[in-house]
């Protein structure tokens, strides 16, 4: 094992030294920084193009400059790392430094979701399989496939943006756009449940006259200016995602289960008033953090007194239980300071921004709040946000959707069914957890491809990333940014693999390390 | 009563994979996939589509081949070009926000708008100079679609010649291959995307399309690769061998055409994905040079129009999302067609036919 994680890190450097010489001389090659200069009619014009040769070292052939280059990243061997400088005379590090946050920030939101969203709906489309709602959304998966980001961008800046800040002015739902929502999460949750014509139809009526009555009273009460969920749909939120993961994780006839999982439940509403005292306006994240420990160690708690067999799925199904049940408090408190982020001066009732990624009127002591400070950043990353995850979500339904059709073909899956279990188990226990395994060295991979491939996102929405850095040494023949920003990704990448394989052997007993 | 329903059942399964072998008896492994994909309805829709696309681009602003010094064009039957400038008919053509260059394109019959249906001069509208938009826009399409289709040649030329190798020498050949892959795919897509443009973008459409094609070959050889890796090891390999066939033959006349199938599924992924990067590299400034168009410096060009014109914004997505769909289905039909264990799904109304015969029966 030893052995082979050496093996590997050696090919790495190699391949590392390889992909950085030949962008090096790609990039170098691509264009020329004198031709500007030996256009001009300065009269000054030897001077400058000496000194423009001096500082770039013009007068050494690029595949021999990058060895100079290459000296500042061996340095780091003894402590002096360098990338280099700017043409501006920045550090190349500092600018990388100061992006790669910023990159994370712009992707992980998404990364998230369309793992989620994917996965989700990928399995549901494989255990529907040929159903209404498997053909309609491999239709939307195959249209997600084809649309290209920066059309997708401007369409969302128009919609979800623009318009919407208009419609937040009288936030009054139109007709037209009650009954498009009502029929759209009519038909998405009748296809979900399926079943024989009968039961579609009852559940998409069903459906369609509660959104159509909830979107109604929303409307009324001018929710989508100030938001919020309240106790009692905190309560209700926290009973149903009980029920759900019991029923999802060991199944409901397990009562002591399902007793862990509604007591913790229950402490995360009777917690809610005490935790508004906590979650104050001098709070950081790190209360946030700590409240999400504290129920984990509360699940865990419940989970070990109220069992006696089979603790530890008792303790972790209290504890998923607890973690969901929280996330709607967290999200209430958020919602409690946005009328006050909406009306104050730097927003001007438009919360929803086209472009950058930080507010910059905000006053200090706006700034200082935590809650409003990440409420200004989810209002900037939405967007971007809602993109990314509209493009690579289509992926993860595709390859989920694949993976666990597999799964489910096999004698194994067939073996289980026969001996007797409940079709919950066969799929939660049997099929899931061997189609989640492939699915997990994409998801690295796709982790580290996405923090160096969001050059179009960021150039769209006017982020200063990974992206935008190297939109910009391109644009000013910058080899150090460049090489700088390529390095990293490069590095990640070829990291990001090496996990990936060691991570499936570990998952996957079958697959043995070949020494 | 319970005994005669399970009776039928039965002979109903039975009736049915005797439908499903009657309809493979006689017929040559590429006869039973061509069977399989023409069935597949969204695969064929797409198919007509796409070539209904293709030949409307390219017939309507006719050739257009050659770099900028030298072109080689052939007319098109469109009578607009994309030089045209004609600012006195964009004014006639005012919409109701009164912007000039409305598209005069109306698909609605009189009885639903009071107008009937009419192409008019500008289907497409015009930009704000008087540009006759569908010039612009199959003009655009059409360097797509070839960027497209070069860098899908080349990238399944490259990438099934290097997997085949690698896969089927094995051994340091193998690895050295293998590492070579490594090496192109660590390197972003954009990133080597952006440096060939900004090298060779201004140099006309089809160089700064082989250059991507040399680029694009990594995922392809992989999956074959991996196909000839399994491929090799079965037994009608080695009886070929032993027969005293030479490598070449075994690679070209064994190996290559079992593993036709997957190289045709990754090479449509592939083509799918070269539209979407060239129009992207040609929206951030990369690829495609003005005066020269392609779909995505249209929309690069327009998208702040939005809301003013938005029929400049949508024509050119239209197009790309339509391609990039049809090249899709098509391969989704195609890996069905080429999956041996697909099998048709009887449909319902064969299955009651069946049904109702054997009731007639018992």
């Amino acid at each position: 094992m030893f052995a082979y994680i050496v093996r590997r890190l050696g090919m790495m450097l190699v391949i590392l030294f390889g992909a950085s010489f030949m962008s090096y001389n790609l990039e170098a090659y691509s264009s020329d920084p004198l031709a500007e200069l030996q256009q001009s009619t300065a009269p000054n014009k030897q001077y400058l193009i000496d000194r423009l040769t001096r500082e770039l070292m013009l007068d050494v052939p690029p595949p021999l400059r990058f060895f100079i280059w290459l000296k500042g990243i061996v340095s780091g061997l003894w402590g002096q790392f360098d990338l280099g400088m700017t043409r501006d005379q920045h550090s190349v590090a500092e600018y990388i430094g100061a992006a790669i946050p910023t990159t994370f920030r712009l992707v992980i939101g998404s990364t998230v979701l369309a793992i989620v969203l994917g996965i989700t709906i990928g399995m549901v489309t494989a255990i529907r399989q040929y159903s209404r709602f498997d053909y309609s959304m491999t239709f939307v998966s195959f249209l997600m496939f084809s649309l290209p980001i920066f059309w997708v961008a401007v369409l969302l800046k128009e919609y979800f943006a623009i318009q919407f800040n208009d419609f937040l002015v009288d936030p009054h739902v139109t007709p037209p756009f009650l009954l498009f929502f009502s029929l759209l999460s009519a038909l998405i949750w009748a296809g979900i449940i399926g079943g024989d014509r009968r039961r579609f139809f009852t559940v998409f009526g069903a459906v369609a006259i509660g959104t159509a009555i909830l979107i109604e009273v929303l409307s009324l009460t001018s929710w989508f200016i100030s938001p919020g969920l309240g106790i009692v749909v905190v309560a209700v939120f926290a009973g149903g995602i009980s029920v759900a993961i019991t029923h999802l994780s060991v199944g409901l006839d397990d009562k002591k289960s399902l007793y862990a999982s509604l007591i913790t439940a229950g402490i995360v509403v009777a917690l809610y008033y005490p935790l508004q005292w906590v979650m104050s306006a001098d709070a950081s994240l790190l209360t946030v953090i700590g409240i999400f420990a504290l129920i984990l160690a509360i699940g865990a708690a419940v989970g070990y007194l109220i069992s006696k067999i089979d603790r530890r799925a008792i303790m972790r199904t209290a504890m998923i239980t607890g973690f969901l049940s929280m996330v709607p408090v967290v999200i209430d408190r958020f919602m409690q300071e946005f009328n006050a982020y909406y009306a104050s001066d730097a927003i001007n009732g438009r919360p929803i921004p086209t472009m950058g990624q930080a507010n910059q009127l905000l006053s200090p002591e706006q700034q200082a709040n935590f809650w409003i400070n990440s409420l200004d950043g989810f209002t900037h990353v939405f967007l971007p946000t809602v993109a990314l995850t509209l493009i690579s979500f289509a992926g993860y339904v595709r390859f989920s959707r694949g993976s666990l059709l597999e799964v489910l073909n096999m004698d194994y899956i067939r073996t289980a069914r026969a001996k007797g279990l409940t079709e919950r188990t066969v799929i939660v226990r049997h099929a899931l957890r061997n189609a989640m395994l492939p699915l997990t060295t994409i998801l690295v991979n796709d982790f580290a491809g996405v923090i160096g491939g969001a050059i179009i996102t960021e150039s769209i929405f006017g982020w200063k990333g990974m992206g935008s850095l190297f939109n910009q040494a391109i644009g000013s023949y910058d080899l150090n940014l460049f090489m700088g920003v390529f390095i990293m990704t490069a590095f990640l990448t070829v990291f990001a693999n090496l996990v990936s394989d060691l991570l499936y052997g570990v998952m996957d007993p079958r697959i043995r390390i070949r020494k | 009563m319970a005994k005669k329903i399970k009776q039928i059942e039965k002979t109903v399964e039975k009736n049915e994979n005797e439908i499903s072998l009657r309809e493979t008896e006689g017929l040559s492994q590429g006869q039973i996939i061509l069977r399989r994909f023409v069935r597949h309805r969204a695969a064929m829709i797409s198919l007509f589509t796409l070539l209904a696309i293709i030949i409307f681009t390219y017939t309507a602003s006719g050739l257009h081949l050659g770099s900028e010094k030298s072109p080689i064009t052939t007319p098109g039957w469109w009578p607009h070009s994309i030089t045209e400038i004609d600012v006195n008919s964009a004014v006639s053509n005012l919409c109701e926000n009164g912007i000039p260059g409305c598209p005069t394109l109306d698909i609605l019959p009189a009885f639903i708008d009071g107008t009937g249906m009419n192409i008019g001069e500008h289907p497409f509208g015009q930009d704000s100079l008087g540009t006759d938009y569908l010039a612009l826009v199959t003009r655009g399409a059409e360097q797509s679609i070839m960027v497209m289709l070069v860098v899908g040649l080349l990238g399944v030329l490259i990438g099934t010649t290097i997997g085949a190798i690698a896969g089927f020498y094995g051994g340091w050949v193998d690895a050295i291959l293998m590492r070579l892959t490594d090496l192109f795919l660590v390197t972003p897509t954009l990133i080597i995307g952006a440096v060939i443009g900004f090298r060779f973008g201004n140099l006309g459409v089809f160089p700064l399309a082989a250059m991507l094609g040399l680029f694009s070959w990594m995922g392809l050889a992989r999956f074959v690769r991996t196909e000839f890796l399994t491929l090799r090891e079965r037994e009608f390999v080695d009886a070929a061998r032993v027969a005293g066939a030479s490598n070449a033959r075994i690679i070209f006349k064994h190996i290559l055409p079992n593993a036709i199938g997957i190289i045709i599924v990754a090479g449509t992924l592939l083509l799918s994905g070269a539209i979407l990067t060239e129009t992207a590299l040609s929206y951030l400034g990369f690829g495609v040079q003005s005066p020269d168009v392609s779909l995505g410096t249209l929309i690069s060009h327009y998208q702040d129009t939005f809301t003013v014109s938005p029929w400049l914004f949508w024509w050119p997505g239209f197009f790309i999302i339509s391609i990039a769909l049809c090249i899709n289905f098509i391969g989704d039909g195609l890996r069905d067609a080429f999956d041996p264990r697909q099998k048709r799904r009887i449909s319902k109304k064969e299955r009651e036919q069946a049904k109702a015969v054997l009731k007639a029966g018992v």
